[in-house]
């Protein structure tokens, strides 16, 4: 059984500085025919040949889901991360070719909601931006919180307000603004659904917030793409195909598995779908669990391990792929 | 009082809890028959003395015949509502769920039919199915949908029973529907008319 | 009607007959000679030319005739297609991956012109000629999913996706075995599998659930399903059940060649771009006994299945008190001469 859709290979028709951080990139596809129509909150897997390194970031399309001319992403420049949107940013060009995968959704609307509250957090507008424009085509009912540093970083900000009005709600934390969350869950009307995307503090913020308040957890959907982070080279030995091979600092497992010439299913490559979970068939050490899948009783037992964004400190990690 | 035990089943037959105070701006409760005496069980709770100004609780009497009103009243929440039946709540709950705002919490106590069908409701408002706390008391009578007429018979104790709208006799499957808040009751001699084996009380 | 198309029913007189082409290309359902419950999937690829898995949506020569008889189901009971509200947004994305597969895979049956949102859809084996605006409802006859699986054979059910669950809340059920979309709409994907004995204990719908959740864009999928019926009844239906199950008690060794066929579901499942819902279409093949016996594999086969098979599906699947007629019959087909594996005749 195999997930695999064919890859979408595209050019780069158009890179935008949005502000000082934040480039958005327009992909079209080489051969001139339409992108496949997506539903708003999908994310793409942009693949990239970073002097020899393959990296796989996921990201967030932000373009109009009808729009099958082409698809937008934007990516915030990350300085000390292992060198995905540093890439992006220095390296990416118009005219450049690139491969996209086919768009997934893990962070979809509820379309039974009677209103969508949508709460943003920096780069973490992305998704909403082709949500708001997917439920106005259909007249829905929905309302944005975005939360930014600073007017000079707000990317988006008066495109957004000026195409939804009121309906757009900004706050700058240089200028002390802050989201009145409290207020704010106080007076939805019954079937109105959250969603929240930013950082994890914020996440987890409107989370425990709106439990607090009696919000159903049903009622309260999120999206964090973990970067892989980064950390000590380790030794890792695959019993299926028989390959064992040292994982580097910058490198996820997931990237070494794939350099090594073996298969592995993937869909975000950011520790929350949970495509790519793998049997730990001996582990004589301690593995650094970072994703969002794992129970922490599964977490606990250190028999499944989710390569792209987990690591393993120890002497011996054996999985079975 | 220990919550109903119920035989082991398939997987879209619900299971019930115990109701215990939630968090939330506004809290309400509707109960009938004996469910009255676990909506007293969770006020007798300490925790639940702050929540009696925000309560509004609608009861109807059992079936049966069990009328705990008096104790329900007695509770002195901010909302107390006698209904003689379901049915003539049903206006009644719709205005209180369309007025509501996220942060209500939703309590159904007694009979399966009556719990499902708040939940019904409470759905149908937008609230997620699972956040609506139920607990079962009294009766085990069953909420049937014929599935060739599209009748429902309320309160079915035997198994097969005949269809109070189109006469057919229906044995009961534990297959349940949350939409229509009702389980799914088949022609039982539909291969061999006639042929109808004697009633059992099921469901008491 | 054209030459393509057969003129017959699946009511009353019952001419339903396959052609000896439409024989040959039965999805036999078992590769083997026992059967058991799997997920058994496989990318739905295009198969070879002829066969039902040439197309994305195989239209053969019973598709007028199966068109027909969803009208007539519909007339008399409208419930057999339901969509919940939120789900119309699925129904535009199955009316488009619909009509797109049927102009491209048979021209000179369908026709789809677009300018802009304005679309013109030509059925001609239906004679359906229809202007309309895509997305807006109120230019069609009927919604979207209810317009388009009109003209579509097989049924077809619409998931909506979320809390890492798939919820079944839109369909058209009119050749059903048994099972009741009135009566399942709304439910959660393990609710409405929660009558089929064993298969939840062998952990074949986790299993499944947790494939589907993954189901990409652009990947289908297929898999099959089989029972049995009495008759070329197309409409099984549990809302029926009354009318069709005394025709199960009326088979004799003389009839069973004749009335009795093995019905194979074709299911597809494919992710809809706009909705992220799930379209699950269920096509329905009947083939009666004796025109299955023609492919001597196929027959012994079968007769090793039926024998095999637990009595508890065999309730499941309503057949088990016409198991030994069935066998009387197959076993002059199977002289123990080993088969080949896969599903094609030797």
């Amino acid at each position: 059984m195999s997930v695999g859709a064919p890859k979408i290979p595209v050019v780069v028709a158009e890179v935008v500085e949005v502000n000082e951080l934040i480039k958005r990139f327009r992909f079209v596809r080489r051969d001139g025919a339409a992108m496949p129509i997506f539903s708003g909150g999908s994310h793409v897997v942009v693949e990239m040949d970073d002097h020899g390194t393959r990296r796989m970031n996921p990201y967030s399309l932000m373009s109009h889901p009808a729009d099958t001319m082409g698809y937008e992403i934007s990516v915030r420049r990350d300085e000390v991360g292992r060198g995905g949107s540093l890439y992006m940013h220095n390296h990416v060009k118009p005219g450049m070719e690139m491969v996209l995968s086919q768009p997934v959704n893990l962070f979809p609307l509820d379309a039974r909601a009677k209103k969508h509250l949508m709460i943003a957090g920096g780069i973490g507008i992305t998704p909403f931006v082709a949500q708001m424009a997917q439920v106005e085509t259909m007249g829905g009912r929905f309302e944005l919180h975005y939360s930014v540093r600073s007017p000079a970083l707000g990317a988006y900000v008066d495109r957004l307000q000026q195409h939804y009005g009121p309906r757009v709600h900004v706050y700058f934390d240089e200028l002390r603004q802050q989201i009145d969350l409290k207020t704010l869950l106080k007076s939805q009307p019954l079937g109105t659904h959250i969603y929240v995307c930013g950082p994890k503090g914020m996440i987890g913020w409107v989370h425990a917030t709106a439990k607090a308040m009696g919000w159903p957890d049903r009622a309260v959907h999120s999206e964090e793409f973990l970067a892989p982070p980064v950390g000590l080279a380790f030794d890792v030995q695959l019993a299926a195909s028989g390959k064992s091979f040292t994982v580097q600092p910058n490198q996820s497992l997931l990237e070494a598995i794939e350099a090594a010439g073996v298969e592995a299913p993937y869909l975000c490559r950011g520790g929350a779908c949970g495509q790519c979970e793998t049997e730990v068939l001996r582990c004589d050490g301690h593995i650094e669990h970072n994703d969002h899948w794992l129970t922490d009783d599964q977490k606990a037992a250190n028999t499944k391990i989710m390569p792209c964004v987990s690591r393993f400190r120890g002497a011996a990690l054996i999985l079975d792929r | 009082m220990t919550k109903t035990m119920f035989e082991p089943s398939i997987t879209s037959r619900p299971v019930y809890g115990v109701l215990s105070p939630g968090v939330g701006s506004a809290h309400l409760f509707v109960a009938d028959g004996e469910g009255a005496e676990a909506v007293c069980d969770l006020f007798a709770k300490a925790e639940a003395a702050e929540m009696k100004s925000a309560s509004h609780i609608i009861y109807m009497p059992g079936a049966n015949g069990c009328d705990r009103s008096a104790a329900l009243q007695a509770l002195g929440v901010a909302q107390f509502y006698r209904a003689p039946s379901f049915a003539s709540a049903q206006p009644r709950l719709a205005k209180v769920l369309a007025d509501a705002h996220m942060g209500l919490q939703v309590y159904a106590a007694g009979t399966e039919g009556l719990m499902a069908q708040v939940a019904t409701a409470a759905q149908a408002a937008g609230l997620p199915y699972e956040a609506v706390q139920m607990e079962h008391r009294g009766s085990l009578a069953r909420r049937v949908q014929c599935v060739h007429c599209k009748g429902v018979t309320e309160n079915v104790t035997l198994d097969p029973f005949v269809c109070s709208h189109c006469g057919l006799s229906l044995f009961v499957r534990d297959h349940f529907s949350r939409r229509i808040a009702a389980f799914q009751g088949v022609n039982i001699d539909a291969e061999d008319p006639g042929l109808v084996p004697a009633s059992v009380e099921r469901f008491k | 009607m054209s030459l393509d198309f057969n003129d017959e029913t699946f009511r009353g007189d019952y001419t339903f007959k396959n052609s000896a082409k439409a024989i040959k290309r039965f999805p036999f359902p078992f590769p083997e000679d026992s059967y058991m419950y799997s997920v058994n999937m496989e990318p739905h690829v295009p198969g070879p030319v002829g066969s039902i898995f040439e197309h994305m949506f195989d239209v053969d020569e019973h598709y007028v005739a199966e068109m027909r008889d969803r009208a007539q189901v519909l007339a008399d009971d409208p419930l057999r297609c339901q969509s919940l509200p939120h789900m119309e947004l699925a129904g535009w994305d199955l009316l488009e991956l619909i009509m797109e597969s049927k102009a491209r895979d048979y021209p000179h049956w369908f026709e789809l012109h677009k300018d802009g949102n304005n679309w013109h859809w030509i059925n001609k084996p239906l004679q359906i000629e229809q202007r309309f605006t895509f997305m807006d409802a109120s230019t069609l006859p009927y919604g979207p999913l209810e317009y388009i699986t009109r003209q579509t054979q097989g049924d077809f059910t619409l998931q909506d996706q979320r809390d890492d669950d798939l919820w079944i809340e839109a369909g058209m059920v009119t050749t059903q075995a048994d099972w009741s979309l009135d009566f399942d709409i709304g439910m959660s994907f393990k609710q409405w599998h929660a009558p089929v004995p064993l298969a939840g204990q062998m952990g074949i719908f986790d299993r499944a659930l947790k494939f589907l959740l993954k189901l990409q864009h652009g990947a289908p999928v297929r898999r099959f399903n089989w029972t049995m019926t009495v008759d070329p009844l197309l409409d099984t239906s549990p809302e029926n059940y009354p009318k069709w199950g005394p025709s199960k008690t009326t088979m004799t060794p003389e009839t069973i060649g004749h009335r009795q066929h093995l019905r194979v579901e074709l299911q597809t499942l494919h992710r809809l771009p706009r909705s992220n819902a799930i379209v699950f279409p269920i096509r329905c093949y009947l083939i009666r006994f004796e025109e299955l016996v023609t492919v001597p594999k196929w027959a012994r086969r079968l007769h090793r299945v039926v024998r095999d098979i637990p009595d508890e599906l065999a309730t499941y699947k309503g057949f088990l008190r016409n198991k030994p007629l069935m066998l009387d019959y197959l076993a002059q087909f199977d002289d123990g001469q080993p088969t080949s594996l896969g599903f094609a005749p030797d």
